[in-house]
């Protein structure tokens, strides 16, 4: 028994690692009172400009990620101008720049199919990766893995604790009193859609160079919708935002070993297994009304022109 | 205040103009130190617009402002409270889902350290009779309270200007008295007060001096205790200040509407419960709810209205059971709504009158059939709503949003009352209206009461109340008191009910209040 649980919960972290960054980014745009559906064509821009960096470059990972996160802030930047500068429906837009960026990752990227890049190994962190069972879940995953961690610790501690994170809350529940009392809600706001941006392009960059170090097209592969599901569900906080990631991670891993099983279930059946266990179980945890309209930014998906 | 002092602030001929208006047209007006200045006016005087320059949410065209003597030039609101220069908005700045000390923090340029601002939230608070505590979320507070932490987050920036933007409308008779002792306490340490009005009993009381503005201009400057209401009211409007005249009713009374222990909880976090409401509103008569907006007024106006349907037996039209009907269907048996807000829930802004005409008059026979709409029928009742109740516009065809907010009002209220109701229930009828038209309204309402239908009217403004109806109950934290008739109760003895203060007529009721 535990010699299978011990692979599918260390592979859970490492599935998991895309969503959280994704998913912060997006909660961080979202407590702006900015949504951004645009979350899997940034991804994917975010995938295919790291796979074009890391490929050419030689560097792999470490350069890919940040020519992942400059492309997806890049593609973030253009919802902006859109949405916040011209004031258009931030919806339309974000579906629009899914389109765009589904499709322009898969333009790039036909050169790069059949290409793939040497990944990323674990670091095997000296003492705690030899402890039984804890040592290979926990300590033996990649670099990125704990990156995503640290992103986690950092988004939370700001939303939660910091001037910034009360600005946010502020320019997402009333643009206009923000106004009002000074703060400049427009730069605000493009400064959570860039950071979106930047970490859905992270997002992207850690599918096409860690987790699968090769190109194929539609990489993001429904993720970053997911990742939009996950902040609403996760009621805008970031822990259960982690334990919902979490959560697709572990039963992403589980189906693939149930495929490798020979289960007598439809392989389509069991893929589609985490996107429904997810929802369901994160629509079961938030239907709390209360709980949900406390925590919804209130200017959510509205306009705001000073 | 010492007239030899250099003034505070001093706005010299400012001129602001928008698209086809002018705001302020060579406005000057100065204030010293420990100074309360009234800038007395009617709604779009131009006062609002003023006190925007000052606080640097605006920008003046033309015209120069000095503060303590030195020419300034503000740009933005974060400069104004560098400077010193705290507002009070009328339409609160608050964020309901942070507590009283966040909702400070974001305004003070200084290191974020929440434990000790609210240890000094504490301190100016009490000092200032302005209890408060720091870590309550913003949306359990009443109205009142709110304005506490407007006030509060002001003081801690240490201003020396203090600007209120009719800081009365939503306070008790009480409150205000309180109010006003703090703005004497802050003035007494060389504070200067601007204080924006258009009640002329409180900057009588109040107020040093007054500046008056009409249409953008300056009509005057006054000394409030030497002027009498009729001379301030003169200056502000033009004319002598509009009075109501009730005729008593002659008709047979009877019940119309009859409200029977309707409770209902609140369907957000921010709603509130409505509990146990009792009422009656015969014909001929008009029955004023008072309270302040926040404490069940949106819910028990939802419930009425037939927005959101409640148990049947609760709510009686005529001694018929109609709590379980939507709105339509209550329009059908003959009660109308107009609601508070004009644009958007009285009106379509983008719709022309005659189109709005028919949002609610297709009921009459005529305007439609076989399932098609008559326009002609429709822009002659919009016409004749417009002949009949003198709403100032370019004719049947022009869109709600361009008229005015009176005369937007004149032309629902209108087109309800051609629908011959045998009730109507209206929330705010002069809210942002000039004088002119709210007289106007107030004498429709009372003239349709006395033709014999009933009338509900829910309104913040006491003095309104106290005008036109014949019988007064209020609504407090979402139980209402029993209604007295008018004559029998006074805007002291409203007011503190107003802060939940009284017994409902249920006896379990009365014993849980006690």
């Amino acid at each position: 028994m535990l010699e299978h649980l011990v692979p599918i919960l260390a592979g859970a972290l490492a599935a998991a690692t895309p969503l959280i960054f994704a998913g912060l980014g997006e909660l961080v745009t979202e407590r702006s009172g900015v949504m951004n559906l645009g979350v899997e064509g940034m991804m994917s821009v975010g995938a295919i400009a790291a796979f074009a960096a890391a490929s050419h470059s030689g560097h792999g990972a470490t350069l890919g990620l940040p020519a992942g996160a400059l492309a997806g802030m890049l593609t973030a930047l253009i919802f902006a101008f859109f949405t916040l500068s011209l004031a258009a429906n931030q919806a339309a837009c974000g579906l629009a720049l899914t389109i765009f960026g589904v499709g322009l990752s898969a333009f790039i990227g036909q050169h790069y199919v059949s290409y793939s890049l040497p990944g990323l190994a674990g670091l095997n962190l000296p003492l705690l990766a030899d402890i039984p069972v804890l040592g290979p879940i926990f300590f033996r995953q990649n670099a990125v893995v704990y990156l995503s961690l640290l992103a986690f610790a950092i988004v939370a501690w700001v939303l939660a604790k910091s001037k910034l994170g009360l600005m946010l809350k502020a320019v997402g529940e009333s643009p206009e009193s923000a106004h009002a009392i000074g703060y400049p809600v427009l730069a605000i706001r493009y400064g959570a859609v860039a950071f979106g941006g930047a970490m859905a392009g992270i997002a992207g960059a850690y599918l096409s160079t860690v987790y699968t170090p090769l190109w194929v097209q539609n990489m993001s592969a429904g993720r970053g919708w997911i990742s939009v599901a996950l902040v609403v569900f996760a009621t805008w906080k970031p822990t259960r935002l982690l334990l919902g990631a979490y959560l697709f991670g572990g039963i992403t891993i589980l189906q693939f070993h149930a495929q490798g099983l020979g289960i007598a279930v439809p392989v389509q059946v069991l893929a589609a297994l985490p996107y429904v266990a997810t929802v369901i179980v994160l629509v079961a945890i938030s239907r709390d009304k209360r709980l949900l309209q406390l925590n919804l930014p209130a200017s959510l998906g509205k306009s705001f022109l000073p | 205040m010492n007239p030899q002092q250099e003034p505070r602030l001093s706005l010299l001929h400012i001129t602001k103009r928008y698209p086809g208006v002018v705001a302020n047209s060579d406005v000057s007006l100065s204030v010293h130190p420990g100074e309360i200045r009234a800038v007395l006016g009617e709604n779009g005087a131009g006062k609002s617009t003023l006190m925007k320059i000052i606080y640097g949410a605006v920008k003046a065209d033309e015209g120069e402002i000095m503060w303590n003597g030195r020419q300034v030039d503000i740009a933005n609101p974060a400069q104004a409270r560098r400077l010193g220069i705290g507002m009070v908005f009328q339409h609160f700045s608050l964020f309901e889902t942070m507590s009283v000390v966040e909702n400070i923090a974001l305004v003070l340029d200084e290191k974020f350290d929440l434990a000790s601002l609210a240890v000094r939230v504490k301190e100016v608070s009490e000092r200032y009779g302005l209890p408060l505590d720091p870590h309550r979320l913003v949306h359990n507070l009443s109205v009142g309270e709110r304005q506490r932490v407007e006030i509060v987050r002001c003081l801690l920036q240490k201003p020396q200007l203090l600007i209120l933007d009719e800081p009365t409308s939503v306070l008790t008779p009480q409150a205000v008295r309180k109010l006003f002792e703090t703005l004497r306490k802050l003035a007494s340490e060389g504070i200067s007060i601007l204080y924006i009005s258009h009640k002329l009993d409180e900057i009588q009381e109040l107020c040093d001096s007054a500046t008056i503005m009409r249409g953008g201009k300056v009509t005057g400057h006054a000394v409030p205790r030497e002027e009498t209401s009729a001379s301030l009211a003169r200056m502000m409007i033009g004319r002598e200040l509009p009075v109501c005249e009730a005729k008593p009713y002659t008709g047979e009374p009877h019940t119309v509407l009859e409200v029977r222990g309707l409770s209902l909880p609140a369907d957000n976090p921010f709603g509130t419960t409505l509990k146990d409401i009792s009422l009656t509103v015969q014909a001929g008569e008009i029955l004023g709810i008072a309270g302040i907006s926040g404490n069940g007024q949106a819910e028990l106006l939802m419930a009425l209205s037939g927005e959101n349907p409640v148990s049947m037996d609760t709510v009686l039209l005529q001694g018929k059971a109609i709590g379980h009907l939507d709105a339509g269907q209550r329009r059908d048996l003959g009660l109308v709504f107009v609601p508070e807000e004009r644009l958007g829930r009285g009106a379509v802004p983008p719709l022309s009158l005659a189109r709005n005409a028919l949002l609610t008059g297709h009921r009459l026979a005529g305007m439609k059939g076989w399932g098609l709409v008559n326009y002609s029928k429709a822009r002659n009742f919009a016409k004749e709503c417009i002949q009949r109740f003198d709403v100032r516009c370019n004719g049947p065809d022009s869109a709600a949003r361009s008229l005015s907010g009176g005369n937007l009002q004149k032309f629902i209220v209108g087109r309800e009352i051609m629908l011959a109701p045998k009730l109507m229930i209206v929330a705010q009828p002069t809210w942002g209206v000039d004088v002119g038209a709210a007289a106007f309204l107030r004498q429709t309402l009372l003239d349709l009461s006395r033709s014999g239908v009933a009338i509900l009217v829910i309104s913040e403004e006491l003095e309104e109340l106290f005008e036109i109806s014949d019988r007064i109950a209020v609504l407090a934290e979402g139980r209402l008191s029993a209604a007295k008739p008018r004559q029998q109760t006074d805007a002291e003895s409203v007011g503190l009910q107003m802060s939940g203060l009284f017994d409902t007529t249920t006896p379990e009721a009365s014993h849980a209040s006690a």
